[in-house]
């Protein structure tokens, strides 16, 4: 897996999936629609202003409500690379790995980087570090066969790969 | 080594003899389900996994009810990629316009859910389906995509968080109470990733439209489902709807359980959420005089055959408040026939409300009720996030249709012993 590189965008608790992309643009599945108003109920400039590569980092429960994988479509199609949070909703959790958005948690990551901080990741170690401020942190480890889905690039892939052998 | 329900719902679908909390394990899946929001992604994802046709047509369920009748050419052309897919793999339930209801409605009406099943549905109040003891949760369109070219989903198996509620409540004190008082006990992670169990003697007094309200709202607390253990109440409602044969499945008693509450309903006002959190609930009596612009009755939550009737009972002979609009939506074509035969359409709209066509609209922001800047609602939804009917800047307030009836006369939030004499 990619080591990531980018800048930080905080945001705080329960953060919901109505707040990273609002009903209203739902009439569609187009990615880069929707990527245009990602996050836009929290903050209505994040599209214009995020790069590829960016990383959002946010506190409990990021994702809780409806279950629309518009969000962490969104999300990445807005050039994120990675959401770091202390704690995910669970059907967020599944869909950005089902999707191949990488997501990690870290309680210390969460509560400790700031807006703007450098951050550098790698995935396949967990291991987050701050260029800004010259600390490391580390994630929990994903089972083995989510990290299996994750090398395959997202459930479809994975799916296919079985259906493929007979499984 | 005894076993939660939940634990021995997923066990039966994993074929193990018994499944621990923490376990990863395929589960087979029941019935799949998807609406015109998260089905064509699913569909579009279907296409990639290089499969010929669905794992059992009888089993997957495509309902377009989040912004139907399609509310503009974008939402029209989803919901023709559904019914294409629909026709093409010969889809069993795929409901139009005219005989679809709101998903969560629809599916326990028609019998396609049942006790013991493991359902799978891209949309999050997929848990609803827990009130008749299948083990039923919410997944993305991509979970659905793969359980609809395999009929498997992985899991893992949930600690259950049981929540007894003893004592008889007061009048006009209903399931939406109830499930509101628990998500403002456990707040909106306070079940994250758990299985609730709902239990107790004021579970049990609730008939099947009180007990899907309940279970409908255990994903605003982060559950992965709300169980409530089947009895005579289930298999009543079952009789002639069942389309498969199914089975009771319940806990052993004594299976570990990760924490229990237990609250006493008997003193229990009508509650409220109030803005931005289905957790930010509060007796109706604090927030009552909180002028509202729109008032909302339906949705999975509360759009049923007896929340017509509890709302009907406030609307009788009155008029809604000049500067507040009611809408009310029969979940189903079959709630809104039943409605319409005891007279309840007329009821509300004598008392000048606007009646809709079954749709989920205006609960998600979608249409049918949408509001402006600085607009407030209250609704028998379940969201009051921000932006979630409308304008960033409106307000949602959410709570049971009681309140909303007395509160759409009232012109603000209002509790329901005020306006009504309890026959």
């Amino acid at each position: 897996m990619q080591v990531i590189k980018g800048r930080v965008w905080t945001f705080g608790d329960d953060i919901d999936t109505d707040v990273i992309i609002p009903a209203r643009y739902l009439n569609t599945t187009d990615p880069s629609e929707l990527a245009a108003h990602c996050m836009e109920d929290a903050d209505p400039r994040f599209a214009g202003k995020v790069s590829a590569g960016d990383v959002i980092v946010a506190g409990r429960n990021f994702g809780c409500g409806s279950s629309r994988e518009h969000a962490p479509l969104a999300i990445k199609a807005a050039g994120i690379s990675c959401v770091i949070a202390e704690s995910f909703a669970r059907i967020f959790y599944r869909n950005a790995i089902n999707i191949g958005l990488p997501i990690l948690e870290s309680a210390e990551a969460s509560s400790c980087l700031k807006e703007g901080d450098m951050v550098e990741i790698d995935l396949a170690r967990g291991e987050i570090k701050d260029i800004t401020g010259g600390r490391r942190f580390t994630a929990a480890a994903f089972p083995p066969f989510m990290q299996e889905i994750m090398r395959c690039g997202g459930l479809i892939n994975y799916t296919r790969e079985k259906v493929k052998n007979g499984d | 080594m005894q076993q939660t329900m939940a634990e021995k719902i997923l066990a039966r679908a994993a074929a193990k003899k018994s499944v621990a909390p923490g376990e990863l394990i395929s589960a087979r899946v029941d019935m799949a389900l998807g609406n015109d929001i998260t089905a064509p992604v699913a569909i579009q994802e279907f296409a990639k996994i290089g499969v010929e046709a669905v794992f059992d047509r009888e089993r997957i369920a495509l309902i377009p009810d989040h912004f139907t009748p399609s509310k503009d050419i974008k939402t029209a052309q989803q919901v023709q990629l559904m019914r294409q897919f629909a026709r093409k793999h010969g889809i069993a339930h795929y409901y139009e316009v005219g005989r679809m209801g709101i998903e969560h409605a629809l599916l326990p009406e028609l019998g396609l859910v049942l006790p013991g099943d493991v359902v799978i549905g891209a949309d999050s109040h997929t848990c609803t389906y827990g009130a008749l003891g299948a083990f039923a949760t919410g997944v993305g369109s991509t979970d659905l995509a793969a359980v609809m070219a395999t009929g498997e989903i992985w899991f893992k198996v949930p600690p259950t968080v049981r929540l007894v509620f003893e004592g008889h409540p007061r009048p006009w004190v209903s399931g939406k109470d109830f499930i509101l008082y628990a998500i403002g006990q456990l707040g909106v992670d306070g079940a994250r990733y758990t299985a609730l169990e709902f239990t107790g003697p004021a579970i049990e007094n609730l008939d099947m439209d009180g007990r899907f309200t309940v279970s409908n709202m255990a994903i605003e607390a982060g559950a992965k489902v709300g169980l409530i253990p089947p009895d005579e109440v289930t298999g009543r409602y079952l009789q002639g709807r069942a389309r498969r044969p199914y089975q009771f499945i319940t806990g052993d008693d004594g299976a570990p359980v990760q924490e229990e509450h237990r609250w006493d309903v008997s003193e229990l006002e009508p509650q409220v959420a109030c803005p931005f959190s289905p957790a930010n609930t509060r007796p109706v009596s604090e927030v009552a005089g909180t002028p509202l612009d729109q008032v909302v009755i339906g949705s999975c939550t509360n759009g049923r055959i007896e929340d017509l009737r509890q709302a009907a009972r406030f609307l009788e002979g009155k008029k809604v408040h000049p500067r507040v609009r009611l809408i009310v939506i029969p979940a189903t074509q079959a709630v809104y026939l039943q409605a319409l035969r005891e007279g309840l359409l007329e009821i509300f709209t004598l008392a000048e409300a606007a009646v809709s066509t079954p749709t989920c609209g205006p609960c998600l922001g979608g249409h049918m009720g949408i509001l402006a800047e600085e607009e407030t609602a209250l609704a028998t939804t379940n969201r009051n996030f921000v932006g979630r009917m409308g304008h960033p800047k409106s307000k949602v307030y959410l709570a049971g249709p009681a309140v909303a009836a007395a509160s759409a006369v009232a012109g603000c939030i209002a509790p329901p012993e005020e306006t009504v004499e309890v026959s």
